[in-house]
């Protein structure tokens, strides 16, 4: 493996990380879409990398699937479905912006303190691959947990799951990435056809009391 | 000479395709019943042929035929029950024919994935299965449309998508472990060539992705901190859903995650999983003995229940030996019987009372004598009172426990305590009260209800020695 092998995959995967910063201070639902097609986008070359360094072509097919459906499709679909649902031109009130990047921060340092030290023995080049991911799968939860909105939930979730591609491509020879790959792309799918057919717009969580009680069945 | 394995997988998914198709909701109640005995026929009969040799897909070995067979069981027992329930659900106009296709269809869907999950071999694919199950689930769980329903189906969805995210993960770094020590590609997933090689793996890895799988596979299992989903969807999706979901799908995921808990076993250097276990099951069995006093729907209280009980399989696996492996497996065995049951009964009494309020059910051994004793020694079965099977399932956790670690024995008894008070302080006023509110006249097939309690009862009085011998051989493959 060469050393430019190397570090464009650490660039690449790296810059996940990065966009995955960028997704958690979107306050507007329309630029968090963006960010989100350019988070896949970058997926997909991250794992487009690594089908030519492992030299294993049907990688391509999951790039190929990242950058398609995850990039284009996706973000469109989900365009279209805010602004059916009348909620394109809200603004999301993001938690303590400040203190959400800090404990970013923080889950970063924590995937790589982990995965590096208990990846001592790996191949240098699958192991810098899963601590981005890990640090990827966290921001997204992260991600997940501050918003309070439906659509962005989904977001978070898709870029956990990008995370979750990022490891599965960079460990070597493992089989059924493709299938998986194929199998989140029909859950994400389902995701955003639930949302669009039952028209739900918030998460389910509220400090209101009475819808509380309602949401739980078990109003007195 | 078919092949059991593969009748029991395909059975199934031609009668999802089957189903998908048919007109008329009485055929298809009755061709979903069909469907699932041939399952049971194929299932029963893996006792009898020889078993085939582990393959890079499927396995079948002492542990998962005891997951497969119950699993077929009550999955037959629940489309019997299915059968008259959704008569009435489309007499009230709840459910439309077009539901009732898709119902059945997903209903085989679902039995697909969870014998798939069992039968793997490959933990890539035993993954994929979970998330099959959970997937059809939780469109069941949504089918009434209902605001409290779609909330209930979109909070089980959000939450199962990011367990079994974090079930890949681990599963991904399972294989990340394997790399070095196998040839990688298909064999680093096969888990019986993992079980094999185990004790090379880097310790530290596995370690972190048993977290990680316990995790995952935990918030299907509903293990406290991550249970949130559970009494939701158990209140709001159809009453045979609740079943299946409490009495089978909750095992399913326990199953995934015991097969890895064998494969950290095998390498003596990784953490032992057992106390993570014990700690959670623990904190599940507390939670849940709270939760259950200040329930007012019925079926979210049985929900909890679910919780409890997967607490105290979950801690009696962890505690390992034996001995608490044995009374592991017998406890699960029971609570499914047991809790599809009072599903099974409650499920009806929500149709003859028109509601799923505690406080507006009461009476009901004088309005409805058979509802009202079913569901009454289905409680006092769950409650862990004896002579039934539940009891002496619980009794075996608790002493196997006190010998070992007295300190956890004595909050297991306390959870059991705690969460039996909640169960006989609603089961007073909802059987027992002065009758009020609606009573329909019930037309309900009561006959898989007491199939299943008179099994649990047999069970607490008898266990045939062949089943103790198999649970036993288990019991030591569990280790």
């Amino acid at each position: 493996m060469g050393d430019l092998d190397f570090d464009i995959a650490h660039l690449l995967a790296g810059g996940l990380v990065l966009v995955s910063f960028l997704l958690i201070y979107q306050d507007r639902l329309y630029a968090l879409l963006n960010i989100y097609a350019l988070h896949a986008g970058v997926l997909a070359a991250s794992v487009a990398w690594q089908a030519h360094v492992q030299d294993a072509p049907h990688l391509y097919v999951t790039a190929a699937l990242a950058l398609g459906f995850k990039a284009v499709v996706i973000p469109v679909a989900l365009h279209r479905i805010i602004v059916r649902l009348g909620i394109h031109r809200e603004i999301e009130q993001v938690v303590g912006t400040g203190l959400t990047m800090l404990a970013g921060m923080g889950l970063v340092a924590l995937a790589m303190v982990v995965m590096l030290r208990v990846t001592a023995e790996a191949d240098p080049l699958a192991r810098e691959d899963l601590a981005f991911a890990l640090a990827v799968v966290l921001l997204g939860l992260l991600l997940m947990v501050t918003r309070r909105n439906a659509v962005s939930q989904v977001v978070g979730f898709m870029s956990l799951e990008n995370g979750l591609i990022l490891a599965a491509a960079g460990a070597k020879g493992m089989p059924l990435v493709v299938e998986i790959s194929v199998a989140f792309s029909i859950l994400i799918a389902f995701i955003v056809i639930g949302i669009f057919l039952f028209r739900i717009r918030e998460r389910f969580d509220t400090v209101d009391i009475h819808a509380l009680d309602r949401f739980r069945g078990e109003r007195r | 000479m078919i092949n059991p394995v593969a009748a029991m997988l395909a059975v199934p998914l031609c009668a999802a395709a089957i189903l998908a198709l048919l007109p008329g909701y009485r055929l298809s109640a009755r061709a979903n019943v069909v469907a699932t005995a041939l399952t049971l026929v194929s299932a029963l009969s893996l006792l009898a042929v020889e078993r085939p040799a582990p393959g890079p897909f499927l396995l079948i070995d002492d542990l998962n035929i005891v997951f497969v067979v119950l699993t077929a069981f009550v999955g037959f027992s629940t489309s019997v029950f299915s059968a008259s329930y959704i008569g009435h659900e489309v007499e009230t106009a709840r459910l439309t024919s077009v539901h009732l296709r898709f119902y059945h269809a997903m209903y085989q869907v679902l039995m697909f994935a969870m014998n798939l999950a069992l039968v793997a071999n490959n933990i890539g694919l035993m993954w994929v299965a979970v998330e099959l199950a959970t997937l059809s689930t939780v469109l069941m769980v949504g089918i009434y449309r209902t605001h409290e329903a779609l909330e209930a189906a979109w909070k089980y969805f959000i939450l199962g998508s990011v367990g079994i995210a974090l079930a890949l993960f681990g599963t991904i770094l399972v294989y990340m472990a394997a790399l070095p020590v196998t040839a990688g590609g298909l064999d680093a997933m096969v888990w019986t060539a993992l079980v094999a090689s185990a004790h090379e793996f880097d310790p530290l890895l596995l370690s972190v992705a048993f977290v990680f799988l316990l995790l995952g596979y935990g918030t299907k299992i509903g293990l406290a901190p991550l249970h949130a989903w559970l009494p939701d969807a158990h209140a709001e999706g159809p009453t045979p859903i609740s079943a299946v979901l409490s009495g089978l799908l909750l095992n399913v995921a326990l199953y995934a995650l015991l097969r890895f808990k064998m494969l950290l076993a095998a390498n003596e250097e990784a953490i032992a999983p057992g106390p993570l276990m014990v700690a959670m099951g623990l904190t599940s069995l507390l939670f849940a003995a709270f939760m259950l006093y200040r329930r007012r729907d019925i079926k979210r209280m049985f929900g909890y229940s679910s919780i409890e009980h997967m607490g105290i399989i979950t801690f009696a696996f962890g505690m390992g030996g034996p001995l608490a492996n044995f009374a592991g497996l017998l406890h699960m065995t029971m609570h499914s019987l047991t809790k599809s049951a009072i599903f099974f009964a409650v499920g009806h009494i929500a149709q003859v009372k028109g509601t799923q309020k505690l406080a507006d059910i009461s009476g009901l051994t004088v309005t409805h004598p058979w509802l009202g004793w079913g569901l009454v020694v289905g409680v006092v079965a769950i409650a862990g009172l004896p002579p039934l099977g539940i009891f002496m399932s619980e009794f075996l956790v608790v002493s196997s426990t006190f010998t070992r670690e007295p300190l956890l024995a004595l909050v297991l008894v306390a959870g059991i305590l705690i969460a039996l008070g909640a169960l006989m302080l609603r089961l007073g006023e909802v059987v027992f009260g002065a009758p009020r509110g609606r009573a329909d006249p019930a037309s309900a097939s009561y006959v898989p209800m007491f199939a299943h309690l008179s099994l649990v009862l047999s069970a607490g009085i008898y266990l045939p020695p062949p089943l103790v011998a198999w649970f036993q051989n288990v019991a030591r493959l569990l280790g």
